[in-house]
């Protein structure tokens, strides 16, 4: 294959005037750092985790070939897997269609005009911008059961708070609830997408007589899919990629409750040293990520809307 | 005289719904601004937990009820925060490692950004389209080869893992900067090559200059990222002298969890620089953002 390309590429080289050429030597030599950088922080990883996923490997030791057993163990006989794949789905389907709805109606709120409105999208993007150890740390505090903010603001109104993220059901939501606290992200997104929307249009169907919810109906949504489905891939890839929070807050507790999948990953190749079954779950969430972002984007033609 | 009185009642009733108009903008202003100051109330309520406890005396931190704002706030709690943990020498380490991220990400952005745009040979869009696949994959599949690949080398416990990939060009930055050289126009270029400018040179005397939005994203994003990056930090770095302020902090909590007062007042800390460079670059953020234009 290598040889039957190479031919084709130099009569497609021949063809090209000096100045052509010039252009295209001056094009390669820009892109020749990324063109490294590609070869060994992506394709390199890439290949090689699929190596190492057909193997037993301690990094001490040399990878012994071991074909496809790691996968058989993966889907067949492993409780871990199982649960660290549950709480991840769980908390996806947790957080993120809420954080899409919230992100939406926030911007919304932070498109009207009216003077002022910059201090507020300054206020609500703060959470997005923070760390993830920091907001666990907050977080910690803040629910905390005896005296955060959270049980004691329930207290006075005669609720008994739960033990949030001590408590075998209620450690998930919470989670969840902490990362849509930095809804702020989305809804700036949004907000964009929303500035990008022509005036025209709806003057077109306020004369049409269209009120303000037809008008949100059929101008304002239609014109945001392209950045509803951007926000979706991008949050839904995100959502899996959950790891801080368990690491620092819950150790994957109670019960396994928050033991997210990439947090399974990390104890695997980094407490476990188990490296050549770290890189089978981590081919295994590249899949997962791949097939959803696919899914997404095909079945996106019947409810994406482009303007062009 | 009759018409003359019809137009004076119009009119008397177009200034009536005017005035009527006038005032339920003024009501619905009142409501949005009611919940919005609510809204954000509830939104920084952690943030102002976190401030209050970190100025408060140990005793005040389990007291029930709780008090909301402390009666004498100890600001010598975060002199304290400091000469216990050494969060000095963790925001330097932090700082270095994005100071080193930005220099990479101001050299190799803007020249592959540069080819990308600005020039045409065989296979430019097919490896435009690669790069652009390379941003949906996750890191984390790389991280186990990675560290083989530095192990070998002798780079673990150093920065170099955690500084390198940023003088390659990280895709998501070339995108945004590929995008935003397309909006200038080319014949600056032109111009610039009638007075005897290169390609280098129109790249450095024209394109960078006028791509500062693009470069302000560049650097905040970056500035973000490398502050709040946990996952690879725990992994490439051994020593606890070498750890950022991310790592650090969430290590002191297994150590000294019962202290909460300076532990909030640490974290508080650790969050200011991020905030002051959010606030200085949102204004520019918006503009550079902008650029990607996400449409089809």
């Amino acid at each position: 294959m290598g040889l039957g390309a190479n031919p084709a590429m130099l009569s497609f080289w021949r063809k090209m005037t000096p100045q052509e050429r010039r252009a295209a030597k001056t094009g390669y030599l820009a892109l020749s750092p990324w063109m490294v950088g590609f070869a060994v922080f992506f394709a390199y990883p890439i290949l090689a985790t699929f190596y190492f996923s057909l193997t037993q490997w301690t990094l001490v030791d040399q990878p012994v070939w071991i074909g496809l057993d790691n996968y058989v163990r993966m889907f067949t006989r492993d409780p871990l897997f199982v649960s660290s794949l549950k709480a991840t789905t769980l908390f996806v389907v947790l957080s993120l269609p809420l954080k899409l709805v919230l992100g939406l109606m926030l911007a919304l709120l932070l498109n009207l005009k009216i003077p002022g409105m910059n201090v507020f999208r300054t206020v609500f993007f703060i959470p997005a911008v923070i760390s993830g150890v920091a907001v666990s740390l907050m977080w910690i505090w803040f629910l905390n059961p005896d005296t955060g903010v959270v049980n004691t603001l329930l207290h006075y109104v005669g609720v008994q708070g739960p033990y949030w993220f001590w408590d075998l059901n209620w450690a998930l939501p919470s989670v969840a609830i902490m990362s849509i606290w930095k809804v702020g992200g989305a809804a700036i997104i949004y907000l964009a997408g929303l500035q990008n929307i022509p005036a025209h249009l709806y003057e077109a169907a306020e004369i049409d007589g269209a009120g303000k919810w037809r008008r949100f109906w059929r101008v304002t949504l239609p014109l945001l899919t392209p950045t509803l489905f951007f926000q979706l891939i991008i949050e839904l890839i995100d959502a899996f990629k959950i790891f801080t929070e368990a690491y620092v807050i819950t150790k994957g507790g109670p019960l396994k409750a928050t033991y997210f999948f990439l947090y399974y990953f990390y104890e695997e190749a980094f407490r476990n040293y188990n490296m050549g079954y770290a890189s089978a779950l981590a081919l295994f969430l590249l899949v997962v990520i791949m097939g959803c972002t696919v899914f997404v984007y095909r079945t996106s033609g019947r409810w994406v809307f482009y303007e062009n | 005289m009759k018409t003359d009185a019809r137009a004076l009642s119009i009119q008397r009733q177009l200034r009536r719904s005017a005035a009527r108009r006038r005032y339920a903008r003024l009501v619905g202003h009142a409501l949005v601004y009611a919940l919005m100051i609510f809204l954000a109330l509830i939104f920084m309520l952690p943030i102002f937990w976190m401030a209050s406890t970190s100025l408060k005396l140990p005793r005040e931190i389990f007291a029930w009820p709780p008090e909301w704002i402390p009666s004498t706030p100890q600001w010598g709690n975060f002199a304290e925060a400091f000469g216990k943990y050494p969060l000095a020498r963790y925001m330097l380490n932090s700082a270095i490692l994005v100071i080193a991220n930005i220099i990479g990400g101001l050299i190799s952005v803007p020249i592959i950004a540069y080819g990308f745009a600005r020039f045409e040979f065989p296979f430019k869009n097919a490896l435009f389209l690669l790069m652009l696949s390379t941003m949906m994959v996750p890191g984390h599949i790389k991280l186990i080869p990675m560290f083989w690949l530095y192990s070998r080398l002798e780079l673990i416990d150093t920065y170099w893992p955690l500084i390198l990939p940023a003088y390659f060009g990280n895709p998501f930055f070339v995108f945004l900067m590929t995008q935003y050289i397309r909006t200038i126009p080319r014949d600056l270029d032109d111009a610039a090559r009638i007075d005897g400018a290169g390609a280098w040179g129109i790249l450095y005397r024209i394109i960078i200059p006028l791509s500062r939005p693009a470069l302000t994203v560049v650097v905040v994003f970056t500035f973000v990222w490398v502050w709040n990056d946990f996952l690879e930090p725990i992994i490439f770095l051994r020593d606890w002298d070498s750890y950022p302020i991310s790592v650090g902090l969430a290590f002191f909590q297994g150590r000294y969890s019962v202290e909460w007062h300076l532990f909030m007042g640490a974290t508080l800390v650790s969050i200011i620089p991020i905030l002051v460079v959010y606030f200085f670059a949102q204004k520019h953020l918006i503009g550079g953002l902008a650029s990607i234009g996400i449409k089809g």
